[in-house]
């Protein structure tokens, strides 16, 4: 075990990156990832002070990934969190997210930027291949920026180095571009196409308008991703196979992908598969917990989802509580030949259940 | 015009600097006028200068002046330094 030099944490993260993304056996992967999370913790024990209050008492090394303490998404609304000097940061990342006017802020240096970028590559290249396709985005052109970035900018900017020729399908109001549209769907109807939106917006500003307009687009080749939380949509009876069905009739499109992912851990996204089941990337993983006691659920049971990246190393965002509610659906034997766990979403948790939580709460963070 | 100027000229358009900074050393990040948002019109100005198509590992690795000219180099593009 004892070697000249412990490799730095960078290079192991780099070398997560090129594992292959979906191919490790859980129990292969867990191993590989556990030390890598331990050095993480570690690392952000030094460098970040709220996270050395909160859990240097927890420990150092742990002997499982669900032994690792998480941070509640909420934190990163009520702190500055990070785990880098103010010089080295390049991006601030802000997120109000679906509720409260409080954002989420998200400190990014030039690395972990790099990396997150690198790993949603490398998801994405999974079902598009390398190449880069024309791109119809269903929101509206970004306003300028003043330094800082919000989250729905960021999430079209990562998926946009899939894209070229990008298309911006709504004004800034949010109506439809109707000029836009058709010129894109005229002269890309006959190609693949990369068509991207948060799935809200894709429902409410286009579906929903595309039906009370009668007005017809066609991309029988387009390849709809989508994320962005059920929230919205459930609240409209609307869900994931629903969505689907309503694309197919509506623009033609059957190759609909949602994904999961948040401003916390942009990069190491959870896309659905052929099946229709998240899958976890060889960058990330999930724990689906027990919202009272915090206890690991077991396969098939509903709870709060944990995830867990290994890229955020310029914030202490590697193992996160989030408030969305989950269920894992299995590990290793998805019929789509994915390994890992997979699991599904079912919106967020109830206001009511957030504050039982917080009652409970093992430590000042989680 | 030479390859060389034809690139030069790519990142002073997409990054809106000075020529002079244009060195092989330069590197993604490291000035704000290359963030994020300049890379992707920094592409899109190779892929028109240089009438290729590059893809999305292109994109990631491309992160210095010198790193581009290896790039292109891939596609047939020919740098004499
Ligand atoms: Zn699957």
């Amino acid at each position: 075990m004892l070697t000249d030099r412990e490799p730095h944490l960078p290079e192991i993260i780099e070398e997560v990156l090129g594992l292959p993304v979906y191919e490790l056996l859980q129990a292969d992967k867990s191993a590989y990832l556990l030390p890598v999370f331990n050095q993480l913790h570690v690392h952000h024990t030094q460098q970040c002070a709220s996270y050395f209050n909160a859990f240097s008492s927890h420990g150092s090394q742990f002997k499982t990934i669900s032994e690792l303490p998480f941070v509640a998404v909420r934190l990163f609304k009520l702190l500055n969190l990070k785990s880098v000097s103010e010089d080295k940061v390049t991006k601030c990342l802000l997120s109000s997210g679906t509720t409260g006017s409080t954002p989420s802020k998200v400190y990014l240096d030039a690395v972990t930027s790099r990396w997150q970028s690198k790993a949603l590559v490398k998801i994405m290249q999974q079902f598009l291949g390398k190449q880069r396709l024309p791109m119809l985005i269903i929101d509206s052109p970004p306003q300028t920026s003043d330094g800082s970035l919000n989250a729905r900018a960021a999430g079209i900017q990562g998926l946009g180095l899939f894209g070229r020729h990008h298309t911006y399908a709504l004004n800034s109001d949010m109506s439809i571009n109707w000029k836009a549209i058709e010129q894109f769907s005229a002269k890309f109807a006959n190609v693949p196409t990369l068509i991207f939106g948060f799935t809200f917006m894709v429902w409410q500003h286009f579906i929903l308008e595309l039906q009370r307009t009668g007005k017809q687009v066609n991309l029988p080749q387009g390849h709809l991703f989508h994320s962005g939380g059920w929230k919205k949509l459930a609240a409209q009876e609307v869900d994931n196979t629903t969505f689907k069905q309503v694309v197919k009739r509506t623009v033609g499109i059957s190759q609909v992908t949602n994904f999961y992912g948040m401003a916390e851990q942009v990069g190491s996204v959870f896309m659905e598969c052929e099946r229709g089941f998240l899958h976890a990337p060889v960058t990330a993983d999930i724990i689906i917990r027990n919202p009272y006691n915090f206890k690991v659920c077991a396969r098939g049971e509903r709870g709060l989802v944990q995830v867990l990246s290994v890229l955020p190393y310029s914030y202490p965002g590697f193992s996160i509580l989030t408030e969305d509610l989950g269920t894992l659906r299995g590990t290793d034997d998805c019929q789509c030949g994915r390994k890992g766990n997979y699991f599904t979403l079912h919106g967020r948790l109830p206001k009511v259940e957030i504050r039982g939580c917080s009652d409970t709460s093992q430590s000042p963070l989680s | 015009m030479t390859n060389e100027k034809k690139l030069t000229q790519a990142f002073v358009s997409a990054l809106s600097i000075d020529e002079a900074q244009v060195v092989d050393s330069l590197q993604y990040n490291t000035i704000k006028e290359w963030d994020s948002t300049a890379h992707m019109v920094l592409i899109a100005e190779l892929e028109d200068a240089f009438d290729v198509m590059l893809d999305t590992d292109d994109i990631i690795d491309m992160s210095s002046v010198a790193k581009a000219k290896t790039i292109l180099q891939r596609y047939d593009v020919e740098f004499s330094d």
